[in-house]
């Protein structure tokens, strides 16, 4: 026991003598959930918009004015004709035109249908989308107050959201930005360290001391294990008492599910180190293979179900789907672990693959 | 001149006979490409209705079949009290429950107006609110065509304003064509940073550094040897990325292929001069690595490449205009999907060039030949 004590702080030295690599570590999840909490947003704001108004009448105005007065787009300018509509998008400074036509207000109270033409630039599409459906929106307030006296009747929907009810987007992201962090921290940080004994050949000599091969890599692995549920907890608490996500759940399954992840993570670490032979090797293995599919694939940022059949179903063997989906269960909707079991199991699962793996894989003699 | 040849040649010899790093190299960035453009996608279909109709009207049917029909909605169940609908959203089987209250029938016809409840889980605030905007466009048609129905000419006509719309550059929203010269503008950069930010860093961890410094290469010779053999696979990479997303995605490149190439070799430049920076500040691949991820992250997320800059914050929009993946993301598009000419790209070039100077000139400075 006291060997192995030995062992654990020698690497613990190795990690804490690196000053900028701790400064980064204590860092990293700071910068990262400020940045998603303040700055990485789907709102639209104060879109960018021209408008070509041939028909420069009450109406024309009246809706140029309702439109501008959301807060989803801001007047950019004025434009005189057709051909300047091109110009204004080549810059990128003009998300949307509106074109009133030349007879827009003629007929209108008459009871003719007059049209609006927008053009949207669709480069980036959900953008072009959501500005389309605003002016809609704007539109039809419009109609509805025009129209009161002749509707003959109304059906309202009163909206709910649950869980969420202010739309944040850092609750959706609190979970992802755990899961990214555990998966660099454990699976990344750990590969390339073993990778890195071996590489400078230190690993023989940590192979020739009395310790069996279970305890030298029990021994590194134990600092990053305290690293990573430090950092998850950093991130719990800056979500709790910055931006005000709550823990609906109880705490503890939280802290469990959260170490379950953990242990996934080093094993999976552990596994690449015994494949990989170089630190590099080990870090494109680790980039590629764990860290780029936990971003992307994971439900992170791009919702599984809007995914192609083919990627839901890879998604399945990328950890840290399940991992994100249990922990918002827990945080926002304040699941027991009746309801998160499958979750919790599956995790359970791809630890003892992984760790089995490795076992199988680790060579107590060099080549 | 021929000092350079010869450290490019080593180099190029390192990076061939290093089985393990060519795949990974070539081989995962195609995937990646692949596998990360088809899931990158925003757009919300398909939502998960749980229906509980306690009116049981033929109003409260019509309106049910007008949500059957869109889109956008998928049935996936009915029941009678809101608990059910409840559990169904904790258990994630349905994104929005539809409530309609009792006598919902009977208000509408002797108040004129009538309630129903609409319970979205809004973990996910941009699809929550997408789903209550599609559910609500589909109530407002369902009133206006009740309207419709029981006009009389006696009542005064109806005053509309519709909007007609049209999509430029991408006429079929397809949000591949979006995402994929940004995933290009990713792969590169990751690549290029990361194998350039534990390039020299690894000479030093195996010692091998020591043979180098005592040969008469020059400081600026050192770097340029290990930065072009990188640079030109940067450039192969690139080219590879171009093909797929040309071929397998159908993505437009309207503009000028030239300048396209003329800018990722000058960006590719800078982001090596980036990764050699970090690798002469640090001493292990471990660190190097770690810093360079550090800096990616917060470059890449607040690239516009996956949210919109002009969401942001004022301040944050700030921060973004020293953060160089945001030029070249703008750029990419800007030139692939609308064609900008030199002029329109002309100030993100600049940029990248002064950037570009600025940090391989401080790599040259910083390493040192003497210990």
């Amino acid at each position: 026991m006291k060997r192995f004590r030995a062992f654990v702080v020698k690497e613990f030295y190795h990690i804490l003598r690196d000053a900028r690599t701790l400064l980064i570590l204590i860092g990293m999840p700071i910068v990262q959930i400020l940045l998603f909490g303040y700055a990485i947003t789907n709102e639209i704001r104060e879109a960018p918009i021209k408008i070509l108004d041939h028909a420069k009448d009450a109406t024309s105005r009246e809706i140029t004015s309702k439109i501008v007065e959301t807060e989803y787009f801001a007047l950019s300018g004025y434009l005189k004709s057709e051909a300047d509509i091109e110009a204004a998008f080549h810059d990128g400074t003009t998300k949307m035109v509106v074109v009133f036509p030349q007879d827009f207000g003629k007929n209108y109270e008459n009871g003719i249908k007059r049209e609006v033409q927008l053009i949207a630039d669709a480069t980036d599409p959900n953008t072009a989308n959501s500005l389309v459906n605003y002016v809609e929106g704007v539109l039809a307030d419009f109609n509805l107050k025009a129209n009161l006296t002749s509707m003959p009747f109304q059906i309202n929907a009163i909206t709910r959201m649950r869980y969420n009810p202010l739309l944040e987007g850092v609750y959706y992201f609190v979970p992802g930005i755990i899961a990214i962090l555990l998966m660099l921290v454990s699976a990344m940080m750990t590969s390339i360290s073993i990778t890195r004994e071996k590489e400078l050949g230190t690993m023989e000599v940590l192979l020739a001391s009395p310790m069996s091969s279970g305890q030298i890599i029990i021994a590194k692995v134990i600092p990053y294990l305290i690293l990573s549920f430090l950092d998850a907890l950093i991130i719990l608490a800056l979500g709790k008492f910055v931006f005000e996500v709550p823990i609906a759940g109880s705490l503890a399954l939280l802290l469990g599910v959260t170490l379950l992840f953990i242990m996934l993570a080093l094993s999976l670490g552990i596994l690449i180190s015994t494949v990989a032979q170089t630190q590099q090797t080990a870090l494109l293995l680790s980039l590629m293979a764990l860290m780029l599919p936990t971003i992307m694939l994971s439900g992170f940022i791009f919702p599984v179900e809007s995914m192609p059949i083919p990627l839901q179903i890879i998604s399945n063997i990328v950890p840290a789907r399940w991992f994100i989906v249990a922990v918002k269960d827990i945080m926002l909707k304040g699941s027991g672990l009746f309801i998160i079991w499958k979750e919790v199991l599956i995790l359970c699962g791809f630890t003892l693959v992984f760790i089995a793996a490795s076992i199988r894989k680790f060579k107590v003699r060099l080549e | 001149m021929k000092i350079i040849g010869y450290l490019i040649q080593k180099e190029f010899l390192q990076i061939i006979r290093n089985k393990g790093i060519l795949p990974i190299l070539f081989v995962m960035p195609i995937l990646q490409l692949l596998v990360l453009s088809f899931a990158a996608d925003f757009e919300i279909r398909n939502l998960k209705v749980f229906w509980i109709d306690k009116d049981q009207s033929a109003e409260s049917r019509l309106l049910r079949s007008k949500f059957e029909n869109s889109e956008f909605f998928d049935l996936m169940g009915s029941g009678f009290s809101y608990k059910e609908g409840e559990q169904m959203l904790e258990l994630g089987n349905a994104d929005l429950i539809l409530e309609i209250p009792q006598n919902f029938e009977r208000n509408m016809n002797r108040e004129q107006k009538g309630d129903m409840l609409l319970t979205i889980n809004a973990i996910n605030g941009t699809k929550a609110g997408l789903g209550s905007y599609y559910a609500n466009q589909i109530i407002r048609d369902f009133n206006s065509e009740i309207a419709t129905a029981l006009a009389t000419p006696m009542m005064s006509p109806f005053k509309t304003i519709s909007a007609t719309y049209s999509f430029w550059f991408n006429p079929f929203l397809n949000y591949k064509t979006f995402m994929v010269p940004g995933i290009l503008v990713l792969l590169v950069t990751m690549i290029g940073a990361f194998v350039s930010s534990m390039n020299v860093v690894r000479e030093k961890e195996l010692g091998t550094i020591e043979q180098l410094n005592v040969t008469p290469i020059k400081k600026y010779q050192f770097i340029a040897g290990k930065l072009i053999p990188l640079w030109i696979i940067g450039l192969i990479e690139f080219t590879i990325g171009l093909i797929v997303a040309k071929l397998v995605f159908q993505i437009p490149i309207v503009g000028s292929l030239l300048l396209l190439y003329f800018f990722t070799g000058v960006y590719l430049i800078m982001v090596l001069g980036m990764g050699m920076f970090i690798s002469t500040v640090t001493d292990t691949q471990q660190q190097a690595m770690f810093i360079a991820w550090f800096f990616l992250v917060v470059f890449i997320l607040m690239s516009g490449l996956f949210t919109p800059i002009e969401n942001m914050p004022e301040w944050a929009q700030k921060i973004t205009l020293i953060n160089p993946i945001r030029y070249f993301i703008e750029v990419i598009r800007m030139v692939m999907l609308k064609g900008a000419t030199f002029d329109k790209v002309q100030s993100q070039l600049i940029i990248i060039t002064i950037y570009g100077i600025v940090i391989n000139g401080l790599a040259v400075w910083r390493y040192r030949k003497v210990n």
